[in-house]
């Protein structure tokens, strides 16, 4: 009888997680399925023509160049506004900020700012950059907008790899007579930097692959040269993506399949890095 | 120390403090934009033809009620796919997996949190729809029911990352203590670390929501774009249109200052609201836990 209960017990736990392990692979195999099958019928469409050309007879042959570009630019954009602000506002919070209401507020609007949808990033920067600020639909508008939504991941990840840092560098630091600051810039910082930057590209990468919030403030369907100024509009790879596989009648399918190749490659590149610099910054890290 | 340095301790100080408020400015700023744009609708569309049965902005019909019930049974579908499959994966890693199986999962699942959500449309488009259509002889593939597939897809790495956070956050000793007393890892799982990790697994669940809320490229490319209400269980197997769909769609086309763009604009503004209410609820669980907690510790 007490056998008995037992080895029900562990027959439970045998299903139970036999269950667990089929859930796992069920989340996890489409993921790598989803990758695979594009990289397996995008790569034929990889030349370099598809690379460094431009888009021809409405885009149903030639290149993508600019949409690379564009992508680039713009995820160039978005670090130079939101690497300076984002870690600033880390270092206040990791350094200077107490305990009080006002830290509070500042934690609760940066959950917020990273719960808001994308599209709503997108009516935001629409209002603020293309219309009040009179920037219209630019790389500039765009680029800020996606600043402001990457803000929040940035932030997060720099505060936390400042807290990181063992409160005797700072202490030591002060004691050799170094200022607040100087203990920063000098001491807090470069310890903190790989995992700063770590949390830049996420955040970085996270703005590559966004279509909602450039549509109406940067995204242009097509253009045959490439963005001279900060004020002209421009192709990103995530908005050609959607143009080539909903706005095109008749696109061919290999078109599409590179497009999503080229995209996927370019985020997942910047997400690699990113692990590769955390992992040679943890076996490197004394402390 | 001489005088320079002071000075322009004292400059730095002050940028680094006012970039420290940035983040509430910014939200303030959204908030604003929504509002000044958003709240003219309501002066200019009559509240009972903004809850009426057309959303139809050619012919002046505004009903946000049919983008209402497409968001949520999108949402709806999404969550009944995302919320068994995340915490399970999350179970699975943080409870059961060898330490290599864990280091491989981990990434993985970080790297779906990475793919663009265009990406995920555009696979929608090409297989998930055809194969929803000839699998459940449906007209077309292109219904709430893919929407709400990619959408669970896009929720499951939040819902892993932070669920697998809190049931590793529940300390050691809790698992030994079931143990010692005789149960099986499995009932120390399901009577012991899940219910020490709730409210944890709860914010993760919330923030998934939200994610699936305000997703709009994938939903957009996949549901079939049909602004039709959707108030049977049925209508999973139709197309619909989301909020978000709707913004991102109609947008690039519409006269700034117009009723269409004030309309859009409002909706923003409930989409808006809805995500801080998610936000503010789900921080507000962790903020109970933690109370609770330094009470039990003390």
């Amino acid at each position: 009888m007490k056998k008995n209960a037992f080895s029900n017990r562990v027959l439970t736990q045998r299903l139970g997680f036999s269950l667990l392990t089929l859930v796992a692979l069920f989340t996890v195999i489409p993921i790598l399925a989803v990758i695979a099958y594009i990289v397996a019928q995008g790569a034929p469409a990889i030349s370099w023509e598809f690379l460094a050309g431009f888009p021809r007879e409405g885009m149903r042959a030639g290149g993508i160049l600019p949409a690379i570009v564009g992508t680039f630019y713009l995820t160039l954009g978005t670090a130079i506004f939101s690497v300076p602000l984002g870690v600033a506002a880390a270092i206040y919070l990791a350094e200077y900020a107490r305990e009080n209401w006002l830290t509070r507020l500042i934690r609760i609007a940066i959950i917020n700012l990273a719960g808001i949808p994308s599209v709503v990033y997108g009516l935001f920067g629409l209002g603020l950059f293309v219309f009040f600020l009179r920037f219209g639909t630019s790389l500039l508008s765009a680029s800020l907008t996606l600043s402001i939504m990457t803000l929040p991941v940035i932030i997060s990840a720099a505060e936390e790899a400042l807290r990181a840092v063992p409160q005797a560098f700072r202490t030591v630091s002060v004691s050799l007579g170094g200022t607040r600051w100087q203990t920063i810039r000098r001491i807090v910082l470069p310890q903190a930097l790989p995992g700063i930057i770590t949390g830049v590209i996420l955040g970085l990468e996270r703005a590559a692959g966004e279509t909602a919030p450039i549509l109406f403030t940067g995204a242009a369907f097509f253009l045959p040269r490439l963005p001279n100024s900060p004020f002209d509009a421009t192709m990103a790879l995530p908005y050609h993506l959607f143009v080539v596989s909903t706005q095109v009648p008749e696109m061919p399918i290999q078109i599409q399949y590179g497009t999503a190749l080229v995209l996927i490659a370019f985020v997942l590149g910047m997400n690699l890095i990113a692990t590769v610099i955390r992992s040679r910054a943890r076996a490197k890290r004394q402390w | 120390m001489d005088k320079s340095l002071s000075w322009r301790e004292y400059v730095i100080t002050r940028a680094i403090k006012a970039s420290g408020y940035s983040a509430i400015v910014f939200v303030a700023l959204i908030f604003y934009f929504l509002l000044h744009d958003g709240l003219p609708a309501l002066s200019e569309v009559p509240l009972a033809d903004l809850l009426g049965q057309r959303w139809y902005p050619i012919e002046n019909y505004f009903s946000i009620l049919p983008l209402i019930t497409g968001t949520l049974i999108v949402t709806l579908g999404a969550m009944l796919v995302a919320i068994p499959l995340g915490i399970g994966t999350a179970v699975f890693i943080a409870e059961i997996a060898p330490r290599w199986t864990r280091d491989i999962l981990k990434p993985l699942v970080e790297l779906l949190g990475g793919l663009p959500s265009v990406v995920l449309g555009f696979l929608g488009i090409l297989i998930l729809a055809p194969f929803l259509r000839v699998f459940l002889n449906l007209p077309t593939g292109l219904t709430a029911l893919a929407g709400s597939l990619l959408l669970g897809g896009i929720a499951i790495p939040t819902i892993v990352s932070i669920a697998e956070d809190a049931l590793d956050a529940v300390p050691q000793s809790y698992r030994e203590g079931a143990w010692a007393i005789g149960a099986t890892r499995w009932q120390t799982i399901w009577r012991v670390t899940l219910p020490a990790a709730r409210s944890g697994v709860l914010t993760a669940v919330m923030l998934g929501l939200g994610r699936a809320i305000g997703e709009t490229m994938a939903v957009m490319m996949a549901t079939g774009n049909a602004p039709v209400l959707a108030v049977k269980l049925t209508s999973l197997f139709s197309p619909v249109r989301t909020m978000t769909a709707t913004i991102a769609a109609e947008m690039g086309e519409v006269a700034s200052g117009s009723v269409h763009y004030h309309v859009l604009f409002f909706i923003g503004l409930v989409l808006f609201l809805i995500s801080l209410a998610v936000n503010v609820a789900a921080s507000a669980v962790v903020f109970r836990q933690k109370k609770r907690a330094e009470r039990v510790l003390s």
